[in-house]
């Protein structure tokens, strides 16, 4: 019925004539600010044939930092599964003052630049740390900024869902004898299962990828505590190109697919919504 | 439900945030002023620090403009047009939410850098886009595209087009339909995402460090002038750099809780 209003009229044909434009608008722009420059990076890491990525790629300092670079984000995406829960549940379920200031804090990661998170964590964590931690440059001191930069990801991400929950069911499986554990266990966490994964993937994508608050907490060892990202980086400070799009193509790849499968859980989601 | 329980996840949640985010920006505001406010003061107040501050307000204000009306635009086509190719250009848009920053930076190297492909037809005609402004710009319009486009198109979806059509019948252009009839109704949703566009242009590093050079008072903004002080030793000024910018990052979440209130989430 709104495609027929819309075929009527003079405005229903200007707005015709105009949507073709708007959608070119929208794919030029994208195409130059976001198609154009990652398709550089594709080329340049294939211009010299599969042989040259392949070996850029897995130079023995890519290869230790693509694979501590996924083991890190993996244990962050994992503990962010049940801390993100936790937190989400106490939001949601459990009243104390003050928890409203707790609730707007959860987005601080969001809003505080990375460098900022970084120099923030090592005044605390650091060499001179006035609490006696000491884990700068080390691996934890990885494990801790990406902590610090993925918090928001599950926790947002879950809210929601749990807000919507009525305790109904839960009380009924208490009723009915079953312990906290079980009754979360078999009643919440179905429910919000699909919103954790999302939640979870969307860490672990950005655990991958994250620069600024790394490159200060984990003192860019190599073989120790440097990460894809810093490598990359020290890679196009040393002016090789081609290596830095050939570890970047692997990073690029990882981006995709956790989009991809983003996007087919959410199809899945609200085909079972409707 | 159980009171048994719920006070150690309590301790365990709140204990968690205190160690991973209360008591290190505690920590980072008390180390600052440890000697005072004076050099603090002195620090923020630094040629070099204000002109760092003065290049991410205006980089910000050229990236979020841009990525405002963008979004609004690209909200539009994705909300009310179907065509195909639709669910890539979906797609596509989430992509600088995923990349890392570093890659982004390389990636505007390779086409407007010295050796890119862009590189010679530029330099022809004396045009500098990396270690410059315009770089610094694109990286941070890369970074900061998604937000408004993200925040935008659930509310369009939401208000429909119904009153706009009876605009139309009223005589109304397209354009000032939608202007003066949706443009009002989806404006906090605008405004949320206005404001993580912004948030997000003025903390980008990784790109932006790639592409600028790093020149002191020339191509430094605030993030990067936050690092450069760190890597001199110089811990005063960083972290009162740090402070400006965590001010900064409070405004925004103070912001961010107002919206959510007028949008009624």
């Amino acid at each position: 019925m709104a495609a027929s209003t819309l075929a009527r009229g003079r405005a229903g044909q200007e707005v015709r004539g105009g949507a073709a434009l708007l959608r070119g608008t929208v794919t030029l722009y994208l195409s130059l600010i976001v198609v154009l420059p990652l398709t550089a990076v594709v080329w340049r890491s294939s211009r010299d044939g599969w042989g040259a990525f392949w070996e850029a790629a897995t130079q023995p300092q890519a290869l230790a930092a693509l694979r501590l670079t996924f083991a890190v984000a993996l244990a962050v995406a994992a503990g962010n599964v049940v801390m993100g829960t936790v937190i989400a549940w106490v939001l949601v379920r459990d009243q104390f003052p003050g928890k409203r200031v707790v609730n707007a804090l959860i987005d601080l990661p969001f809003a505080l630049p990375t460098i900022v998170a970084g120099i923030t964590l090592l005044a605390l964590y650091g060499s001179s740390s006035p609490v006696g931690v000491d884990i700068g440059y080390t691996r934890a001191g990885v494990v801790l900024a990406l902590a610090f930069v993925t918090l928001p990801f599950v926790v947002r991400s879950v809210q929601p869902v749990l807000l919507t929950m009525e305790p109904d069911m839960e009380e009924a499986a208490r009723c009915l004898g079953a312990g906290p554990l079980t009754s979360f266990r078999r009643i919440v966490l179905p429910t919000i299962a699909p919103a954790l994964l999302a939640g979870a993937a969307l860490a672990f994508a950005r655990a991958v990828g994250e620069f600024g608050s790394v490159v200060i907490l984990s003192g860019n060892i190599p073989y120790r505590t440097e990460v894809a990202s810093v490598h990359v980086f020290s890679l196009v400070e040393n002016d090789d190109v081609g290596s830095a799009a050939a570890v970047s193509v692997v990073l690029l790849a990882t981006s995709v697919l956790v989009l991809a499968g983003l996007n087919l859980l959410q199809r899945r989601r609200t085909r079972h919504a409707d | 439900m159980p009171t048994r329980g719920r006070l150690p996840l309590r301790i365990l949640a709140l204990g968690y945030l205190a160690a991973i985010l209360l008591v290190p920006v505690g920590a980072v505001i008390w180390r600052a002023f440890g000697d005072g406010i004076a050099p603090v003061w002195q620090a923020v107040t630094a040629p070099d620090a204000l002109h760092a501050f003065w290049l991410s307000l205006l980089i910000a204000a050229i990236a979020v403009p841009l990525n405002t009306v963008f979004g609004i635009i690209c909200a539009v086509v994705l909300v009310r047009q179907r065509f195909r190719g639709r669910r890539l250009l979906d797609a596509v848009i989430d992509l600088p939410f995923a990349i890392s920053p570093v890659v982004i930076g390389l990636a505007l190297i390779l086409v407007y850098g010295q050796a890119g492909w862009l590189g010679s037809w530029l330099a022809e005609r004396g045009i500098q886009v990396i270690f410059s402004l315009p770089g610094m710009v694109l990286a941070t319009v890369f970074v900061s595209l998604p937000y408004v486009v993200r925040e935008v198109a659930p509310v369009l979806r939401e208000v429909g087009t119904d009153q706009e059509e009876a605009a139309w019948t009223l005589g109304a252009s397209p354009l000032r339909a939608f202007l003066q009839v949706t443009l009002p109704a989806i404006r906090w949703g605008v405004a949320y995402g206005v404001v993580l566009t912004t948030a997000r242009a003025l903390g980008e590093f990784g790109a932006v460090t790639i592409v600028s050079g790093r020149l002191a008072g020339q191509t430094e903004t605030l993030t990067l002038y936050v690092e450069n002080r760190f890597e001199a030793f110089d811990l005063t000024g960083a972290y009162a750099a740090s402070l400006t910018l965590a001010v900064l990052a409070l405004l925004v979440l103070l912001a961010m809780t107002r919206l959510q209130r007028k949008e009624g989430r």
